[in-house]
């Protein structure tokens, strides 16, 4: 054989070749041969590009119709029923004056004023805890929730200050014996962990609408705000409608119909 | 060597020390330690795990950990394994329910090993089915 440098090249070029192809052809079969392991959405999941909630207040006026809503979130969640100031809530109900300062007004309509307000995260489109949170345990979705990654939480309540809505909790204590009934099919929070609503994003996963959404009987409604005929958009469309501190530049992804 | 007999004494003993372990485990130490009995689901849920059980035993905590981040972060909730069969990615609704017994298969090697990971300081552990 001759040893030229030409026919050197010509060698390891043929053989790189070779390699390459073989390896891919070697990929290609076993693709065929069986799929996984992978994941995927299940296909009964819900979603959308930005998931909104609406409340209508008019249907839930005091703090007995906002109840049921708080009941099924705190069962279904795991949340605790603390009664010090040390409590956990991810949706309660409170005033006018306290929901919504900023546009508190001299001579309130009665009616308003003494209306109760169901309150929760916002899901806000500029998240002020998610830029804070040292090691992304809240984080947006490209759905727009605001989730929170327990198992990532350090507890260092960066997100709570940074909250303007209050809708963040501390688990300064174990919150295991203050949960009545235990739901075993979702987990509880432990000590040093903040917690918030997480818009039901497993139930929607999951296929299954959020827990206050289904207990209000057709108060609260949800759905995607960038789809024009959506049930959210429809009622964003034929009422009046605010949402809390509207000034800050958040973004809420909940609105109160007035 | 003023202190030849002593330092030489010392050494043996020191090596002695740092090779204690070593050969302890070769000898019976290693002959001592006895695998733990699980206890494996009982029908109808002796099936098939998630995937194979060799696998499982030397991979569990990383497919775990996938599984955290898949179905937390990024709303995966359907895991498919090697074999093509489909699972909800859920520690308490798809592991626990058919090792429905965390004290006698969960704790079982955990213990044995020395290792405390903190699942169940947050995850419930399945009640009642003893």
């Amino acid at each position: 054989m001759n040893k030229s440098r030409r026919n050197f090249l010509k060698l390891a070029g043929g053989a790189a070749a070779g390699l390459c192809f073989g390896s891919a052809g070697v990929a290609l079969a076993s693709e065929g041969a069986h799929r996984g392991p992978y994941v995927e959405e299940s296909p009964k999941a819900f979603t959308a590009k930005r998931w909104a909630m609406v409340v209508d207040t008019r249907k839930l006026k005091t703090a007995e119709d906002i109840q049921p809503l708080v009941d099924a979130c705190h069962s279904v969640h795991n949340v605790p029923d603390i009664p010090t100031k040390q409590d956990i809530k991810w949706i309660w109900s409170d005033t006018y004056e306290h929901g919504f300062p900023t546009t508190e007004n001299n001579h309130l309509s009665e009616d308003v004023e003494h209306r109760a307000f169901a309150l929760l995260c916002n899901h806000c489109e500029n998240p002020p805890c998610v830029r804070v949170c040292p090691t992304q345990a809240t984080f947006q979705r490209p759905d727009g929730i605001v989730m929170m990654d327990f198992h990532r939480c350090i507890g260092c309540r960066y997100c709570m200050a940074g909250c303007p809505f209050g809708a963040r909790s501390f688990n300064f204590q174990d919150p295991r014996p203050f949960i009545k009934k235990e739901n075993p099919e979702f987990p509880t929070r432990m000590r040093g962990v903040v917690e918030k609503c997480t818009f039901c994003s497993e139930r929607l996963d999951n296929g299954q609408m959020p827990a206050c959404v289904e207990a209000s009987k057709g108060a609260v409604l949800f759905g995607d705000l960038t789809d024009k005929d959506s049930e959210v958009r429809k009622a964003l469309r034929e009422n009046f409608t605010i949402r809390r501190k509207p000034s800050l530049g958040t973004e809420p992804g909940v609105y109160y119909i007035i | 060597m003023q202190y030849g007999g002593k330092i030489v004494i010392g050494l043996v003993i020191f090596v002695g020390l740092l090779l204690l372990p070593t050969v302890y485990d070769l000898g019976a130490g290693s002959a001592g330690y006895k695998q733990p009995k699980l206890q494996m689901p009982a029908p109808p849920n002796d099936k098939n795990c998630v995937e194979d059980t060799e696998w499982m035993r030397k991979n569990h905590m990383q497919l775990l950990n996938d599984w955290r981040d898949w179905v937390v972060r990024d709303g995966k909730t359907v895991y498919v394994n090697s074999h093509g069969e489909e699972f909800e990615i859920s520690l308490q609704n798809t592991c626990m329910k058919c090792h429905n017994d965390k004290e006698q298969f969960c704790d079982k090697c955990h213990e044995t090993a020395e290792v405390t990971p903190y699942c169940w300081d947050c995850h419930l552990a399945p009640k009642g089915a003893k």
